[in-house]
């Protein structure tokens, strides 16, 4: 710090940091003194002016903290959680954790669908998801990768709870017992903490909370039982998270409610697995087991999942449904920047987008080009002002000056309604030249919901940015040198290209990233004059945000315009610096 | 060019009277032609327009060349006369405003003011050159302003229409109404949204302007750790187009809970206004003389006071503007609010982009009107304050 040369952060003069730097100067000419130099109150100079520009320090920190943390929340913070929702995709794991943990063996290249196991933890998903209605939103994001996908999940939502209902009804008729709630929560819970399961309640518990958005609680005292897991392990997982839901969310004591389907289910392929079941209960509920066992219908020991979901809807067993649940199964995914970039992320890799469909690399292109021919007509109109303004005496330029700060300081909508109005075909300018009889009542001028709409009216609106800067630059040329490189033998020409226009180039450098910058971020005024030909690649993510709702693709499409206005932004500090900015001349 | 090569005396009426003359008669033709469309034949007009510029000229460089103020009222009421008794009050006006037009033309071409911007040495070449250019400005400052200036007349149409009736060019004053006012100050709609307006901006206004001069005053002190990074992180809102800010905010204030609330939107606000006040702060305090704080301090004032008696009223041009500037942006801003804020919550810049967009209805240029209006106030206080603050630090007469 003290032996960097003045940089421009520093100032010269008397200061604390600059006495350091003088010291540290003269001790490297004449070597160490002897002792320390003292302060007034006898501690040694360096220590004390170096607590001195410490305090400084702090202070200047200390009056722009509020300020920067303020940014930082209500800014920073926003932009990069846009930054994280374009990775994010929690969102399948979270609701079909055990059907992406059985798809971990499968690959879409097997070339066939996945075995029984997936099937059967879709089946447990499923049923949890169709019960907390999270199903509809999965099948929703699913749907922007493979259509079709949708309706699937929210048939199977609906159709889930007829699987295996011939198992259901046989243990219904086989005693009365199972039609007593009360009777199931003797089975599967139990008051006693020490013959509880309580790694079965942390499973269920996690799974359950994430895919409700709350945490759940059973009720109290009251714990899946450790025998009945052991005996009925299928059982007693679907009845604990049924306990769970019914208990949370629903608020109702389990003891009271109707098991799920699942939990029937569930109780008959264990018995069917298991003869030995019933044996390790006692009474009533051995009997009950004993008679429910002894009624399953026949071939229940063979139940296959698979089977049954293809039955609701062949497409279960589409290789390209797995394929793609595998695909985004993890919980980040790089999916919608390739969709930004006019790539599919599909079960095979990754395939770019068939020609016709290559919509946003059009809409990228589209952006810069219009903002590119923006920032040129806004040179082109705004150097000739500019040079008048700053050639002009002061007083007259100060009045001219207004002609261009009316615009920047009137509303941008009113502008842009202006714009709407002048450029249709039933408006004022189509009507000045159909009355002067330059163009014909039937060949009015299509200037309006197109390109040419959208250069117009932003050209119109960005061009104080240009002609502001461009001032302020062509302020501090020396009229002067024109003269001189006339007086030399210059013609007009080469007295302005080769003596005026080279030392006006940062003026035009810094106007035109400004214009640039500002231009590739438009929304409002290409989304009302633009039509669907002037749009830029913001009203594509204001669409997406606001009415296809894939806020995942919006927030990609965000990201990338991000980093190239960020990427222009660090190219205007570097070369006018963004102290620089001049605001209304 | 070839007209303009028979001319080499400088600042002094031509040799002959032709140049002056071709040219006036030349825009006559113009404007005849277009006085003409209206009145039904334009080439006539143009015939007529032509011959009366020739007159002009011609009268401009000799019987009245040195009485030019009687010449051109003359000129004025001649035509405007000549067009009432063809168009009626419509063509008065129309009238009066060409004969300004065309008489100054005349006087211009016929006195040689046209050279006046050029040096005495300049070649015909070079006069006509400055002059195209003053033209391309002219045309230029008519771009900026036009568009803005239309709208103003439109607001008054007794149609709905965005086009301007026959009955608005014939200056009848059964084409003009105030209606569209009526409208807008009536409608609960548009009335609800100015005061949602009304009661966002001077809130996100004072948040960035208290937050803003604390921070520009601390970024100006002489050493400022990460000063440009710091820099750059309160500028990035004016630089991050909108439209990823609204829906950063819109993402991350759900999360929250501040989506569709009052404090959102006034939150998001104060943040966009911030880089403005910023700017225009840090810009002033570069004039501020440091000794005079450090004259306070010695005198016996604690920092706060040194602050509001010393450095504040010094600074205040710089802060008001800043504000102004933040206040236009919340007042102005769209993007944000919709999507931040929640149907309750339509603010007039909301409105009028939905009525820009769905319900075309010509109440909007009503609204503008009544922007501008707002917009050039806000234009003249600010002009006021940089003259007074150049004053004040004795930079300038202005």
């Amino acid at each position: 710090m003290t032996d960097t040369p003045l940089g421009p952060d520093q100032i010269s003069g008397a200061t604390p940091d600059n006495a350091l730097r003088n010291a540290d100067r003269a001790a490297a000419k004449d070597g160490p003194h002897d002792g320390p130099m003292l302060a007034a109150d006898g501690t040694p100079l360096r220590r004390s002016l170096n607590r001195a520009l410490r305090r400084q320090k702090l202070r200047a920190l200390a009056l722009v903290a509020p300020l920067l943390l303020f940014i930082l929340i209500t800014f920073v913070a926003p932009i990069a959680d846009m930054l994280f929702r374009s990775v994010e995709n929690q969102i399948v794991g979270e609701t079909l954790p055990r059907t992406v943990a059985a798809l971990d063996d499968w690959t879409f290249a097997d070339g066939e669908p996945p075995d029984e196991a997936a099937y059967d933890a879709l089946y447990s998903d499923m049923f949890l998801a169709a019960e907390a209605k999270t199903h509809t939103r999965l099948g929703g994001r699913l749907n922007y990768e493979t259509t079709g996908i949708s309706s699937l999940f929210r048939q199977a939502g609906r159709g889930v709870a007829d699987i295996g209902e011939a198992q259901i009804e046989a243990i219904e008729d086989s005693s009365e017992a199972w039609d007593d709630s009360a009777f199931w929560a003797g089975l599967m819970l139990t008051g006693d903490e020490a013959a509880a399961d309580t790694d079965l309640l942390a499973d269920a518990r996690a799974r359950a909370r994430i895919i409700s958005g709350e945490p759940l609680a059973m009720p109290d005292e009251t714990w899946p039982s450790a025998a009945a897991a052991a005996a009925l392990p299928r059982t007693a997982v679907a009845y604990t998270e049924f306990a769970l839901y019914t208990w949370s969310v629903d608020e109702d004591p389990p003891a009271e409610e109707d098991p799920w389907e699942a939990v029937w289910l569930s109780l008959a392929l264990d018995l069917a697995a298991n003869p030995d079941a019933p044996s390790a209960f006692s009474g009533a509920q051995a009997e009950a087991l004993s008679a429910a066992q002894a009624a399953l219908p026949p071939g229940t020991a063979d139940f296959s999942f698979r089977d049954a979901f293809l039955e609701m809807d062949e497409d279960w067993g589409s290789l390209d449904v797995w394929g793609t649940i595998k695909a985004f199964g993890g919980p980040y995914t790089s999916g919608y920047f390739l969709s930004a970039a006019d790539y599919s992320l599909n079960p095979e890799g990754v395939s770019a987008m068939p020609e016709d469909e290559q919509i946003y690399r059009t809409l990228f292109v589209r952006t810069l080009v219009m903002s590119l021919t923006i920032t040129l007509s806004c040179i082109l109109l705004g150097y000739p002002v500019a040079w008048l303004l700053a050639n002009l005496p002061l007083r007259t330029a100060n009045v001219l000056m207004i002609l261009v700060l009316l615009p920047f300081w009137t509303s941008l909508l009113v502008r842009t309604s202006a714009w709407k109005v002048l450029l249709q075909q039933q408006g004022v300018i189509n009507d000045i030249l159909v009355w002067l009889g330059i163009v014909s009542d039937g060949g009015r001028l299509i200037l309006i919901n197109n390109a040419t709409g959208t250069i117009i009216a932003m050209t119109h609106i960005l061009l104080p940015f240009m002609i502001l800067p461009l001032y302020s630059v062509m302020k501090t040329i020396p009229p002067s040198y024109l003269r001189a490189a006339k007086s030399l033998g210059a013609t007009d020409w080469t007295a302005f290209w080769r003596v005026y226009f080279p030392q006006s180039v940062p003026g035009i450098g810094a106007g035109s990233i400004l214009v640039f910058i500002l231009a590739i971020g438009y929304y409002i005024t290409p989304e009302i004059v633009g039509g669907t030909k002037g749009v830029f690649i913001s009203n594509r993510i204001a669409y997406h945000i606001s009415t296809s709702l894939n806020w995942g693709l919006a927030a990609a499409l965000g990201s990338i315009l991000l980093v190239l206005v960020l990427a222009l932004y660090w190219l205007y500090d570097r070369i006018v610096g963004i102290d620089n900015v001049k605001l209304g001349g | 060019m070839a007209v303009a090569s028979t001319d080499t005396a400088p600042m002094k009426p031509l040799r002959g009277p032709g140049f002056p003359i071709a040219l006036t008669a030349l825009a006559g033709l113009v404007l005849g032609y277009i006085a003409g469309n209206a009145l039904g034949n334009g080439w006539l007009g143009a015939l007529v327009g032509a011959a009366i510029g020739a007159a002009f000229a011609w009268a401009a460089a000799g019987p009245l060349a040195d009485n030019r103020t009687a010449g051109r009222w003359a000129a004025i009421a001649l035509i405007g006369v000549f067009l009432l008794l063809l168009g009626g009050v419509g063509g008065l006006v129309a009238g009066l405003l060409i004969g300004a037009v065309l008489s100054w033309i005349a006087y211009w071409l016929a006195s040689g003011a046209y050279r006046k911007g050029v040096p005495a040495y300049a070649t015909p070449g070079q006069v006509l050159w400055h002059n195209t250019f003053l033209f391309i400005c002219g045309f230029i400052f008519f771009f900026l302003i036009a568009p803005i200036v239309v709208v103003i007349p439109l607001s008054f149409n007794a149609e709905d229409f965005f086009t301007f009736t026959p009955e608005m060019l014939a200056l009848d004053p059964e084409g003009y109404s105030l209606k569209h006012y009526r409208d807008f100050f009536t409608s609960s709609d548009w009335q609800q949204a100015m005061w949602n307006s009304l009661k966002i901006a001077p809130v996100a206004t004072i948040l960035s302007v208290a937050l803003g001069t604390l921070a520009a005053i601390g970024l100006s002190q002489s050493h400022v750790p990460f000063r440009r990074a710091i820099m750059a992180i309160l500028i990035s809102p004016m630089i991050v187009p909108l439209i990823i800010s609204a829906a950063g905010m819109y993402f991350f204030y759900s999360r929250v809970g501040l989506q569709g609330t009052y404090w959102g939107i006034v939150l998001a606000h104060a943040a966009l206004g911030i880089p403005f006040v910023i700017i225009t702060v840090t810009a002033t305090l570069v004039g501020f003389d440091r000794s005079l704080t450090r004259a306070s301090a010695n005198l016996g004032a604690d920092p706060v006071t040194t602050f509001f008696r010393v450095q504040m009223p010094l600074i205040l041009p710089g802060v008001i503007s800043g504000g102004l500037f933040a206040f236009i942006t919340s007042f102005d801003e769209v993007v944000v609010v919709l999507f931040v804020g929640s149907a309750g919550q339509k603010t007039l810049p909301w409105q009028m982009f939905i009525g820009l967009r769905e319900q075309i209805s010509p109440t909007i240029l009503a609204v503008a009107t009544i922007l501008v209006t707002i917009s050039i106030l806000l234009l003249a206080t600010l002009e006021i304050l940089r003259r007074r603050s150049e004053r004040l630090r004795g930079m300038s007469p202005g």
